[in-house]
């Protein structure tokens, strides 16, 4: 918000430190929901964790995110991906359980099944054959699905419109609120011991003689071992300790109307209500850079797929609308990098860091601190996009 | 609760109903000003605890004064300006959709 020029937000003037407050174990830069799950994990790993975060300034696609724990179409081809996912979406219960006793604020996860619609019969073929390929690249790990004709998907959504042909569903798919994530997990993260810097977006990386320095206006943090997890930002700061992420960010545009009592009993992939009524619609894909204005001409268009797919939504009203960035891959899927060249630096992207918040929170810690990387993110790291 | 500033001057009013009731008004006054006119201090219930709520910003912004007008739900009383006969009633809940 801004009031004559000037940022609202609080920024406090640097101020004198002791010593220890500039030294960690390991300092994770950026508190969007992929570094704080990752810090919150590492606190189990590393008595002095620190968390530099640059604040609601940042191109923070966890604010603008649609809160979907997804696994349906996540991971085609890619099946370590998928596996990875669904290792998350079976952690999320658990996840979300322990936020609450820790620090009681609920994250609204939801997992009762998720929908992708299908307005013809060529993208129900389609997302049938996608759905099957699903199956079999899971193995012994099973992967059920339903592919529903229109009378049978209004036996769980009576309101889908006479344009809908038929949907598939998943029982591992549901929904999170993302907000109340990021302040569940930034709050156990302070909880657990872990030392939260906001307004603290950090300028450069050096590394010399096996400790990282971490410049920013407050001043200079040193560890031994540095995570650059700060979304779009990412590339430039992993650059400086020798690793090339390459990321594209993409605006997504999402619609929030009034509140409605409740009718959508599942979610679908690009719209779903919320425990407060809201219907949220959205899923535009815009490849615009770094420009997160609102466009009406697609606002127009997700509103107008929103009433084909559910008709009664015709009359009510949007009262919101915004866009964000994800932070895309080339292939779409996470990278988890481990520096070659300066040893303790790591940098993390990916695009769905609602679904796997629960997967950072547990499996990343013990490979940060120094234990060999896990198996399940072997084929993630950024060496895929290597020219040899 | 509250009282009705004197006017130097006879105005042009307005009849609405608020819950069935009569109230006649100044022209140009908004829903909400009928509402607090009527003695009604809730113009709604919340969609999820029920908890009352009543006219409150009187700008637009927070969304608490939220009735049907004419039958239409979810209106912001205080950005409705009033005309002869406009039915305002309390809306109970989240709006149901669809019937």
């Amino acid at each position: 918000m801004l009031f004559n020029g000037c940022a609202l937000a609080y920024s406090p003037p640097p101020r004198m430190t002791d010593i220890r407050d500039r030294q960690a174990d390991i300092i994770v830069v950026g508190g969007g929901l992929v570094g704080s799950a990752i810090a919150y994990g590492l606190t189990r790993h590393a008595s002095r964790v620190m968390l530099l975060d640059e604040g609601d300034r940042a191109f923070r696609a966890t604010r603008g995110n649609f809160g979907l724990v997804w696994v349906q179409s996540k991971g085609d081809g890619a099946p370590h991906y998928t596996h990875w996912t669904r290792n998350s979406q079976e952690r999320w219960a658990d996840f979300a359980a322990e936020l609450k006793a820790r620090t009681g604020v609920d994250t609204h996860h939801e997992n009762n099944g998720g929908l992708t619609l299908c307005l013809s019969e060529s993208e129900f073929l389609d997302r049938r054959s996608l759905m099957e390929r699903h199956r079999r690249d899971a193995g012994n790990r099973g992967f059920e699905y339903k592919m529903l004709r229109l009378q049978e998907l209004r036996e769980l959504v009576p309101e889908a419109g006479d344009s809908v042909y038929g949907a598939s569903f998943t029982p591992y798919d549901g929904t999170a609120n993302p907000l109340f994530t990021l302040r569940a997990v930034h709050q156990g993260f302070d909880k657990l011991g872990g030392v939260y810097r906001p307004d603290h977006a950090v300028a450069s990386i050096a590394h010399r003689d096996g400790i990282f320095r971490v410049e920013t206006r407050h001043g200079t943090y040193e560890a031994p071992r540095v995570v650059i997890a700060a979304g779009n930002m990412t590339p430039g700061l992993a650059r400086q300790v020798g690793m090339e992420i390459p990321l594209n960010p993409q605006r997504g545009e999402i619609l929030v109307t009034e509140r409605v009592a409740p009718f959508m009993r599942l979610p679908t992939q690009n719209m779903r209500q919320t425990v407060e009524g809201s219907i949220i619609m959205g899923d535009s894909k815009e490849d615009v850079g770094f420009d997160t204005s609102t466009d009406t001409s697609v606002i127009s268009d997700i509103a107008a797929r929103a009433v084909t797919a559910f008709p009664i939504l015709r009359d009510v009203p949007v009262v919101r609308a915004w866009a964000a960035l994800r932070v895309l891959s080339p292939d779409g899927l996470p990278i988890y990098a481990a520096s070659e060249e300066c040893p303790g630096a790591f940098a993390t992207i990916c695009h769905s860091g609602v679904t796997l918040a629960a997967a950072h929170a547990n499996e990343l810690g013990g490979w940060l601190m120094g234990a060999d990387r896990p198996e399940a993110i072997a084929k993630l790291g950024p060496e895929r996009f290597h020219v040899s | 609760m509250f009282r009705r500033l004197e006017t130097a001057s006879p105005v042009e009013t307005v009849t609405v109903t608020v819950g069935g009731k009569p109230v006649t008004l100044p022209r140009g006054e908004t829903a909400a000003a009928a509402l607090v006119a009527a003695g009604e201090a809730t113009g709604r219930t919340t969609p999820i605890t029920g908890a009352p709520r009543g006219p409150y910003c009187m700008m637009g912004v927070c969304f608490d004064c939220l009735v049907m007008i004419d039958g239409a739900p979810n209106r912001q009383a205080c950005m409705t300006e009033i005309r002869d006969g406009m039915r305002i009633e309390r809306q109970v809940g989240a709006r149901r959709i669809g019937g």
